[in-house]
């Protein structure tokens, strides 16, 4: 048993401290910009295997990359952008496929979007309405996808989309597709996303990836909420921080904030809620390579954990601020807006609570 | 970072088990399993069984007799025993008195009182709490006047866990009363069968004599059973208070608890179905199923950075808390499991040995076990104090 980091993760986890310092220090860095410095730095290549052009990181050195990210509110769409469509295409592509779609992912030179989630199937990625049909000369993707993360600015889609047969397809949809009309808006936690119409949106044979992508898309959301938990752990952090900085700081009744005891154990509950979704974070990351079973039972544990102590933490740090904690201008009023919709990606905590329930063993 | 155990760990948790299974007497398993209260016999004839091998002083370094074991080790060994329903071993000597003989004692005083602790010569019980001083330990007032070789202590002593099994006492007694609070404290170890002491049971409301009142009047106690300098008994204290707390978050019980708790609302029917199925319920288990995971990773987290060299210091007041909580709620669950069968109440079953029937016999301790674990959350420090503390070392407030 062991929760030391590598030197290399070592390494990482400094560089990218620094990288999350220079922004919530408020350089305002560009997406285009930043995503170069990502690829500079190798944070493209870093969750994919060597023989895909990657550098084998594993579930903790994502963790630590999103966990920074999460400390910094850094404005990167390494989750919509890079992991979730990079490690769907990773585990189902062709060698072809890869060559030119993968390579220039990791590359930054081209980017890509997972479009899986629907209206009508909220959470759950297998009941989707999208179809596709085989025709002649390849395939007809009909459907409507929701909340598409770093849709905008993706060169293609990976779309998810069910088969006349049952199974469920991935297919890569570029971008300027006929049939295709993407809605772009701003979401409520300072990202971008798109709802995504596909109209008849032709596509030739080899747009198809891989056979049946059940497997392939849970290990992909697995990977995907354990990188959220590890977000939500560098943004509480952040937002107990805080709160314990302004606690220390603001007198009222002569005397700071930090000497009244019910805000003392309020703030404590905070860290205790903070060390314990720390630790499910670890749990998460560290069991991404287990068996599909074991893993979405604790990536669920966890994504149902963080869930409520992000909340907890977003809700309490407003109050404590007072009415300060209220106004945008308070910068951990940020903080608690992307805790608040950390719920909303991937699974909230009723979705993740009724699969650990379904899973719930014996003894 | 890897979540595993080593190999050696694992065989190490192997040993524990086939040890426990070949050594634990199975009317004591028995027992505790069923929630009954042990007898000092009981009590002894196991701790005897972990002297012999060895294991009794988990804590201990090896050059006074401990295994030698780290942290890890001693979380293994605590999961195991809980989870074979070994008896708790009495903490009192081994775990609180001992490490403060270590460290403050003079080698006269180590030489005479480790191996007999490490032998289960002597019985020891705590003198801290008093009427007047609970959470507010540092104004506590039992008196120790200075009289030749010995001090003359007056004064009482209160929650004096199993102190009527007793035949030695350690406590804080106030030799100054002109010094500052804490500085007029001193450490003394009080021989029982002195004349002028005298122990009162208090019946606890699960009906239980767990904890004692200890009235000390004019006893006379020698100078060379003080722990320590004159006055520095609130550092003795306070460095018991920080020691041996590794196994504070009570996980193994936890674990324990939740197995218990599953089988027995697995079994348990609830208009038709199993109670585990009632959504309300299982919600709850879920739960804390899910604090459970989380505060074991905990745990080994700051167990790790023990074995790193990092004390663990108000990191235990944050797992004692979350602990305590959960323990509580699992016991409130079992409790709520049994629906009305937890009313029956068989105190000469729990307390005594009377027989009940086998089927009333496994669920008859549950509903007192609920009132007992209201303890945790209160004793070692409340959760209150606990977190005072988190919010001053750890936060700096």
């Amino acid at each position: 048993m062991d929760f030391s980091y590598s030197d290399e993760q070592r390494m990482l986890a400094d560089t990218l401290e620094r990288l999350a310092a220079d922004a919530s220090a408020g350089s305002p860095t560009a997406p285009a910009s930043l995503w170069r410095t990502f690829a500079e730095l190798g944070l493209l290549q870093l969750p994919f295997a060597e023989e895909l052009g990657g550098l084998d990181g594993d579930g903790i050195d994502v963790m630590i990359v999103m966990q920074a990210l999460g400390r910094g509110l850094i404005r990167a769409p390494y989750l919509g952008g890079l992991l979730l469509p990079g490690t769907l295409l990773a585990r189902l592509a062709n060698s072809a496929q890869r060559e030119r779609w993968l390579s220039p992912l990791l590359a930054g030179e081209s980017r890509l979007a997972l479009a899986w989630q629907e209206t009508a199937s909220r959470y759950d990625a297998q009941a989707i309405a999208t179809r596709a049909r085989r025709q002649a000369d390849g395939w007809v993707l009909d459907g409507t996808k929701q909340v598409v993360l770093a849709a905008a600015s993706a060169d293609a889609l990976v779309v998810t989309a069910r088969l006349d047969d049952g199974s469920l397809a991935a297919f890569l949809v570029p971008s300027d597709s006929t049939g295709l009309v993407r809605r772009d808006y701003a979401t409520l936690d300072d990202q971008t996303a798109s709802d995504v119409q596909l109209d008849g949106v032709a596509l030739p044979h080899d747009a198809r990836l891989g056979g049946d992508a059940s497997d392939a898309l849970e290990a992909t959301l697995a990977q995907g909420r354990a990188a959220l938990c590890a977000e939500a752990v560098g943004a509480m952090q952040v937002a107990c921080e805080q709160t314990l900085a302004y606690l220390k700081e603001r007198q009222q009744f002569g005397a700071p904030l930090a000497s009244f005891q019910v805000l003392q154990h309020r703030m404590v509950d905070m860290h205790l809620s903070l060390e314990q979704a720390r630790s499910m974070a670890i749990l998460a990351a560290a069991s991404l390579e287990r068996p599909a079973e074991q893993r979405d039972y604790r990536v669920s544990a966890a994504k149902a954990y963080c869930g409520e102590a992000a909340r907890f933490v977003a809700e309490q740090a407003i109050q404590l601020h007072g009415a300060m904690g209220m106004t945008e201008e308070c910068q951990v009023s940020h903080y608690a807006r992307r805790l608040i919709m950390f719920d909303h990606h991937l699974g909230d905590v009723d979705h993740h609570l009724e699969i650990v329930s379904e899973r719930l063993t014996a003894a | 970072m890897n979540l595993d155990f080593t190999p050696e760990e694992q065989a190490f948790r192997h040993e524990v088990r086939e040890f426990l299974v070949a050594e634990l007497p199975d009317d004591i398993r028995e027992r505790v399993r069923l929630g009954r209260r042990l007898s000092a016999d009981d009590h002894l004839r196991w701790q005897n069984v972990l002297s012999r091998r060895g294991w009794l002083a988990a804590g201990w370094p090896r050059e006074h007799g401990g295994p030698g074991w780290g942290p890890v080790e001693r979380h293994i060994f605590d999961e195991e025993c809980a989870a074979a329903h070994a008896p708790t071993i009495v903490p009192f000597g081994v775990s609180m008195v001992a490490p403060v003989i270590m460290k403050f004692g003079s080698e006269a005083q180590q030489r005479h009182y480790l191996p007999r602790i490490l032998a289960n010569r002597d019985w020891w019980c705590q003198g801290y709490s008093e009427p007047g001083a609970g959470s507010d330990l540092a104004s506590l007032r039992t008196r120790a006047v200075r009289d030749g070789d010995d001090y003359v202590v007056s004064g009482q002593k209160t929650w004096t866990t199993l102190g009527q099994h007793a035949n030695m006492m350690f406590c804080l007694v106030r030799t100054d009363p002109e010094a500052r609070k804490q500085a007029g404290i001193s450490f003394l170890l009080i021989d029982m069968a002195s004349p002028g002491i005298s122990v009162r049971p208090i019946v606890t409301l699960d009906g239980a004599h767990e904890v004692n009142e200890v009235f000390l009047d004019e006893v006379r106690v020698p100078v060379a059973n003080r722990i320590g300098e004159e006055g520095q008994g609130w550092t003795c204290a306070k460095f018991l208070l920080t020691h041996e707390r590794t196994g504070i978050a009570g996980l193994g019980h936890a674990k324990q608890a939740l197995r218990h708790l599953k089988t027995l609302a697995g079994g348990v029917r609830h208009r038709g179905r199993p109670l585990l199925e009632l959504p309300s319920f299982r919600q709850r288990v879920v739960r804390a199923e899910l604090e459970l995971m989380a505060l074991e990773i905990t745990h080994l987290r700051v167990l790790a950075s023990a074995r790193g060299g990092d004390a663990p210091g108000a990191e235990s007041s944050l797992l004692k808390v979350r602990g305590s909580e959960l323990r509580q709620e699992l016991s409130e669950l079992t409790r709520r499991a049994l629906g009305p069968a937890a009313l029956p109440f068989f105190p000469d079953f729990l307390y005594g040995d009377a027989e009940l029937e086998p089927d009333r016999a496994e669920q008859a301790a549950i509903g007192a076990q609920y009132l007992n674990r209201r303890k945790l959350s209160i004793y070692g420090g409340s959760n209150e104090i606990q977190k005072s503390i988190v919010a001053k070392t750890l936060l700096g407030m």
